[in-house]
């Protein structure tokens, strides 16, 4: 019931982003369909060079120019198709209401500001918010809220002086200083360890039950998705694989590469000295394979895989899947 | 410490000559001309380096040819410094037609040599200090747009132009207050080198005799003067050409030890 009231901010339909190289055209995200409502969080997680981070650069229709182009597709953020505005209204869009977390806060920084000036900058971009001293007492402020220590004084500290965590913090400071609807985060452990990731997740979480925002998190860890987020859609070679609830798809994965990645996951109680290995290679994005993009890793293959490209089929327990297993299931 | 002994003195003088000329430069005395330096017999301490052959103190004339040589330095880096470090910046941060164009007009001028050019333009313009500003923007600026466009290519692809991007700053608030800034040192070390060649160009276009001329007071312009007497008063040029030797060693070994400064690879922790 509680999914009901919930209000859609993002629904994103069939977006596709090509690469147009002289090799020829990366399909970098190749149809990919997603929602994401208030107050909840997206994993898109899957292994690297899949489409993740392609994915939401679309989202921000910041893809890396000249080469990548959003070819077709819908993104409607709260009603609106985000790839009918225009250049300057997306620009205002931009960490106003949708807002970005990078993945490397070590060099996402500006070496040459200090800490007070770069947390003041979306508040500076606020239009009729120039009276200095409340800007100073808003990234103050805002520093506080993602829990870093006496942020007054470490104002005028540069980024050098900041640790990895703490620095990870002030671009999470920056990313929601403007209250926004939608927030992405792109693999924003990776470079943190263990210990801090887990602070680091869990200040996401707190700031996500403060503001109600949406979270789409991207990483290729799965740990990560389990710890932080509601619903979870798996990518391989440019699509999504498999879509669900976290639970569903972490107890009954319907694909065969979610299993794989599930078995791949360390675990406590396995005996086993070596880690489960999914065989072969990610594709080529440049020479997909025919039919299904996984079929030549697939240990369940059938006729068909090798032919075409399978569609969504809904899973028992809620999501789907694009497997043409689930077919055979259906039918019988 | 020895770029500042170098050039603190021709700054001194730039700025404040006039307090310190033993002679008015410009006062002809035909009778006291070509008198030897001080240290050479004939010599006097009125005049310290002795007179040239309309019997002018070239004591007092290096340092009023000072504050040319500074002038045209300072205008000349500054104008095409700027002209090159907008043209550079566009070019690397927008890329494509515009980075196209502009680079090949770079390419197209690096192919002319410097000199030639500017013999062009001052012989085009007409003689004077504006026409030599001109002529050294016209001639440094490429130099400028090269480094600062690589420059800019490269910060472009750091994260945190990135983050200003995502955080929703506007292209010209990006370029201003992200890029720039990580450009100032790049900028600086240029800047400073070129101080030296500037100082070059004035005084070879003076010495050729299509840059300042008489009765300007000007270290080339000594030169080109003086080269007449070189047998018999070899004062006249020698000492305008020291001055310029130890400008424009001055200002590059400045530029050497500001760009050391500046690379972290370099500095010792």
């Amino acid at each position: 019931m509680d999914l009901m009231t919930k209000k859609r901010i993002l629904s994103v339909e069939d977006l596709k982003t090509y690469f147009f190289t002289r090799a020829g055209v990366i399909k970098a995200v190749d149809g990919v369909s997603f929602t994401v409502d208030e107050g909840e969080s997206l994993g898109i997680a899957g292994e690297s060079g899949c489409g993740k981070s392609i994915t939401c650069l679309s989202l921000v229709r910041l893809v890396p120019q000249p080469a990548g182009r959003i070819v077709s597709g819908k993104i409607l953020f709260e009603g609106q198709d985000i790839l009918t505005k225009k250049e300057e209204e997306m620009r205002q869009w931009r960490g106003k209401v949708i807002a970005m977390i990078l993945q490397d806060p070590l060099t996402s920084l500006n070496p040459c500001f200090t800490i007070g000036n770069q947390v003041s900058e979306p508040f500076k971009l606020e239009k009729g918010n120039d009276q200095r001293k409340n800007i100073k007492q808003q990234a103050i402020d805002v520093l506080r809220s993602v829990k870093i220590p006496i942020p007054e004084r470490r104002m005028n500290d540069y980024p050098f002086q900041f640790s990895g965590g703490m620095r990870q913090r002030v671009l999470a400071a920056i990313a929601i200083a403007r209250n926004p609807r939608l927030l992405i985060a792109d693999e924003p452990t990776t470079s943190l360890d263990v210990t801090i990731q887990d602070q680091f997740l869990r200040l996401l979480k707190d700031m996500q039950k403060q503001t109600n925002m949406g979270l789409v998190m991207i990483t290729h860890d799965m740990g990560i998705v389990a710890e932080t987020c509601d619903r979870v859609a798996i990518m391989y070679a440019g699509r999504i694989v498999e879509s669900g609830t976290v639970q569903r798809v972490f107890l009954n994965p319907a694909h065969p590469y979610t299993e794989a990645l599930m078995e791949a996951l360390p675990k406590m109680e396995s005996k086993s000295k070596t880690l489960f290995q999914i065989k072969g290679e990610p594709p080529n994005l440049l020479q997909l394979p025919a039919g299904c993009s996984f079929w030549p890793r697939c240990h369940k293959v059938i006729d068909i895989c090798r032919i075409e490209y399978p569609p969504l089929f809904p899973v028992t327990n809620g999501g789907e899947a694009s497997c043409w297993l689930l077919q055979k299931n259906k039918d019988k | 410490m020895i770029p500042t002994l170098c050039l603190l003195p021709v700054v001194v003088c730039g700025l404040f000559g006039p307090l310190f000329y033993p002679h008015d430069p410009t006062l002809m005395n035909l009778e006291g001309a070509l008198k030897p330096p001080v240290f050479l017999s004939g010599g006097n301490f009125s005049y310290l380096l002795g007179t040239d052959h309309m019997g002018r103190d070239l004591f007092s004339r290096l340092i009023e040819g000072a504050r040319i040589s500074l002038i045209i330095a300072v205008f000349g880096v500054f104008f095409s410094g700027f002209v090159g470090c907008l043209l550079g910046v566009l070019a690397g941060y927008f890329g494509k037609k515009l980075d196209e164009v502009i680079m090949r007009i770079v390419d197209a001028q690096m192919a002319i040599p410097a000199i030639l050019l500017s013999i062009l333009l001052a012989t085009v313009l007409g003689a004077g200090v504006t026409t030599i500003i001109i002529a050294i923007s016209v001639v440094f600026w490429t130099g400028y747009a090269r480094v600062i466009r690589g420059e800019t290519l490269s910060l472009k692809q750091r994260d945190f132009i990135t983050l200003a991007r995502v955080t929703g700053c506007s292209r010209a608030r990006i370029i201003m207050k992200h890029v720039l800034p990580n450009l100032v040192s790049t900028i600086t070390v240029l800047a400073t080198l070129q101080i030296g060649s500037a100082i070059l160009i004035e005084a070879s276009l003076t010495f050729l005799g299509v840059g300042l001329q008489p009765p300007a007071t000007a270290w080339g312009l000594m030169i080109s003067e003086g080269r007449a007497y070189l047998a018999t008063a070899w004062w006249i040029p020698t000492f305008a050409g020291l001055a310029i030797l130890v400008t424009v060693l001055g200002a590059n070994l400045l530029g050497d030890w500001l760009r050391d400064k500046f690379d972290p690879k370099l500095r010792q922790l």
